[in-house]
């Protein structure tokens, strides 16, 4: 699977006429489930659909692989990588509208757009997604209560089908299609490029304040304050329980209007380097770190100039981090709850991962706005959203996630596809009802494990 | 120290523009506003890299489309490329094949195309580019060997003989012309991370393209002769050139 850029190669005298034979695993992030895929690498926008016309077995366009589950994998299908699609076709300095290759990362735009004094209208916490991926996926940020989804920012993009036929989707042209693709996970066709709208900023710094909480009302009350500040998002302690009880910390920021040199990023140094031992993860040590985590911010509140990067994507810092989780790999849950339930559904929630000792160390809380997605099966609606990470432990893992997701429907919320690995497909067609319109978008020839999953069949193969 | 005046763009010749290597390393000159005439087969593919080249900065691309096996073609397109420069700062030549080892085993013909294309063609290239960077007393000559061509092995050895011979004359040119203020070379990559390799057993782990194309840049500024990349394989072509032959011969490499 790709890697990140800047990591010393090891040295192999690999002779270069060995030619690959037969299926290969490819890894989403969660490293969970495990399949074998025949993975195709695509470098040119010409190469599809040729590459994919003698396929059988099913087709998948995936980029970097950070999606958790099985939305980015094809058991025993083909896999066709876009990382090698990565150029620029156009940007206009004055409205910061960037054309490119589908297949580009976020940090490849930002490494061309920061210097320029622009960045992402919307990201998520990690830059090492593609600009694919982020539109199929509909990714979010901590501005979503102000600027919405990612799609949202994307004024057109061309989707090509595996019969050939290419559709400029845009807001007017083809909005069927636009609407479609947009959280469309990858299956409505291969998205070749796509234009962006990217945002001015002055500075490579965010304005930042960090603020402890004790429980869901203070979270609420400190959101409510903050419906001016662009980025809100907090971390919460999903270990504790009593006094303790959600507690976390409320982190919220703006770009620096302090003119500062716009640089490029440097390259990240840290690799974990191993894939850590299943005892190096138990109720004791998540606890340990949570508590640490809390009081690492010593006082209440703490307000500080930070870089963009350990603002957005702590975690990118540490390449491969999803290794701490060991060789068998980790499962996320990302629910969002409406308004009308969304505190009582939380509480609800959080006491019953605090009850299960399964805890996370990744417990993020954040409020998404009303701001609506242009897509037809993007996980955001105004309320609560929680997303949560653990260790895979086979006996109580997924007898947990399934009780969450009937809670998460009994509260009128959903889970979000990018981040599951569990949900059964009952559950998944309680919460987006609209997939068999959907489903007519699909491309016959294109299908994910995940689709698999939720629709309970293969189609069209 | 760099020899390069930062000021004024660089006028740069890529051979082979749609290379993995090529393409990373003409991002880097884009970024820094060069002056780029490139060089490919495939016309949609060039322009898709012509294209990129420009939004990321560069301050003039021109390009054209040419089969570098055509050396009759070679003097008309270089004088061409040096006229839309308006001069030559550095000649880039990053093309080659990997070809069918197997089949060449079995068939010369498979053979002389590996041959023709990884060493005639750029003999006949850089010895028009040599020719006129002597006269102006000036510009670099940076071109991509392998380290495939240091020693023979059983599972390439037509690809690397056929890098070898291209070594070999590199080092003499070199010996010609560096007295005339033309530096000369040779760029001896492992494997790295591109279209070419794409697919191969263990690709996941070969040099990251654009870490290579630093390099790259970076030995060119500094009038480097030789570069190994990433610069371990220095020592292990060391070690490999010295393994006894009795031993060598033994080995499955």
């Amino acid at each position: 699977m790709p890697t990140a850029s800047g990591t010393t190669p090891e040295l192999n005298f690999r002779t270069p006429d060995e030619q690959f034979e037969g299926q290969a695993p490819f890894e989403s992030w969660g490293r969970y489930p495990n399949y074998d895929a025949n993975v195709v690498p695509l470098h040119w926008q010409s190469d599809y659909p040729a590459v994919a016309s003698g396929m059988h077995n099913g087709v998948l366009p995936v980029g970097m692989g950070r999606s958790y589950g099985d939305v980015c994998l094809l058991n025993g299908g083909n896999l066709l990588v876009t990382t090698g699609l990565n150029r620029l076709i156009a940007f206009d300095p004055e409205t910061g509208l960037l054309t490119a290759e589908a297949g580009i990362t976020l940090a490849q735009i930002l490494d061309f757009a920061v210097p320029r004094g622009f960045f992402l209208p919307v990201s998520p916490g990690t830059k090492y997604v593609t600009l694919g991926g982020a539109i199929a996926n509909d990714i979010h940020g901590k501005n979503h209560h102000v600027a919405g989804t990612f799609g949202r920012h994307v004024t057109q993009f061309e989707l090509v089908r595996s019969d050939g036929t290419r559709k400029l989707c845009s807001p007017t042209e083809n909005s069927d299609f636009y609407a479609a693709t947009i959280g469309g996970l990858g299956l409505t066709g291969l998205i070749s490029w796509a234009q962006l709208r990217l945002k001015p900023i002055v500075s490579r710094l965010i304005d930042y304040e960090g603020i402890q909480f004790h429980g869901i009302d203070e979270f609420l009350d400190l959101t409510r304050r903050s419906q001016d500040i662009e980025y809100t998002v907090s971390w919460i302690d999903c270990a504790s329980t009593g006094k303790n009880f959600a507690r976390g910390v409320f982190m919220q920021g703006d770009h620096s209007t302090k003119r500062d040199m716009l640089t490029p990023s440097p390259k990240p140094k840290l690799v974990f380097p191993f894939d850590a031992p299943g005892f190096a993860l138990n109720h004791l040590s998540v606890s340990l770190f949570n508590t640490a985590f809390f009081h690492k911010q010593i006082h209440n509140r703490v307000v500080a100039l930070q870089d963009y990067e350990p603002f957005f994507y702590p975690l990118d810092k540490v390449l491969h981090w999803n290794r701490m989780y060991g060789k068998r790999g980790l499962l996320q849950f990302q629910y969002v709850i409406p308004w009308e339930s969304a505190r009582e559904g939380t509480i609800t929630i959080l006491k019953e991962v605090a009850k299960s000792g399964l805890a996370s160390f990744l417990a993020v809380l954040k409020v998404f706005g009303d701001v609506p997605s242009p897509g037809m099966m993007s996980f955001p609606k105004p309320g609560i959203t929680l997303a949560l990470d653990f260790p895979i432990k086979p006996d109580k893992s997924f007898p947990l996630f399934e009780r969450l997701a009937d809670m998460t429907r009994e509260f009128g919320g959903r889970l979000y596809p990018a981040k599951d690995a569990a949900m059964t497909a009952a559950q998944f067609q309680a919460f987006y009802p609209q997939w068999q319109q959907f489903a007519r978008y699909r491309d016959p020839q294109l299908t994910s494990s995940f689709w698999e999953r939720v629709t309970g069949d293969r189609p069209g193969l | 120290m760099s020899q390069i005046d930062s000021t004024t763009p660089r006028k740069i010749l890529v051979l082979g523009a749609t290379s993995g290597i090529a393409e990373a390393t003409c991002r880097i000159w884009a970024a820094q506003g060069a002056r780029l005439f490139l060089v490919a087969r495939n016309a949609e593919k060039l322009a898709a890299v012509a294209t990129d080249l420009r939004t990321r900065g560069a301050s003039y691309v021109d390009t054209a489309v040419a089969d570098l096996d055509n050396t009759d073609q070679h003097p008309t397109l270089l004088a061409h490329a040096v006229n839309s420069l308006t001069g030559l700062d550095v000649a880039y030549l990053t093309y080659g094949i990997l070809g069918d080892q197997a089949k060449a085993e079995q068939d010369f013909n498979t053979a002389a195309q590996i041959i023709y294309t990884n060493y005639m063609a750029p003999v006949s290239l850089l010895t028009w580019l040599a020719n006129f960077c002597v006269q102006r007393h000036a510009g670099t000559l940076a071109v991509i060997s392998s380290v495939a061509g240091d020693r023979g092995r059983k599972s390439n050895y037509l690809y690397g003989s056929s890098k070898a011979g291209l070594s070999a004359f590199l080092g003499g040119l070199r010996n010609r012309v560096d007295r005339e203020g033309v530096t000369v070379l040779a760029i001896k990559p492992g494997p790295v991370k591109t279209a070419m390799t794409s697919g191969m057993k263990g690709s996941e782990k070969f040099a990251d393209v654009d870490a290579v194309a630093k390099s790259i840049v970076n030995a060119i500024d500094k009038r480097q002769d030789t570069l190994y990349v990433p610069f371990q394989w220095q020592p292990i072509m060391f070690i490999i050139r010295n393994i006894p032959e009795r031993i060598f011969k033994k080995l499955n490499l």
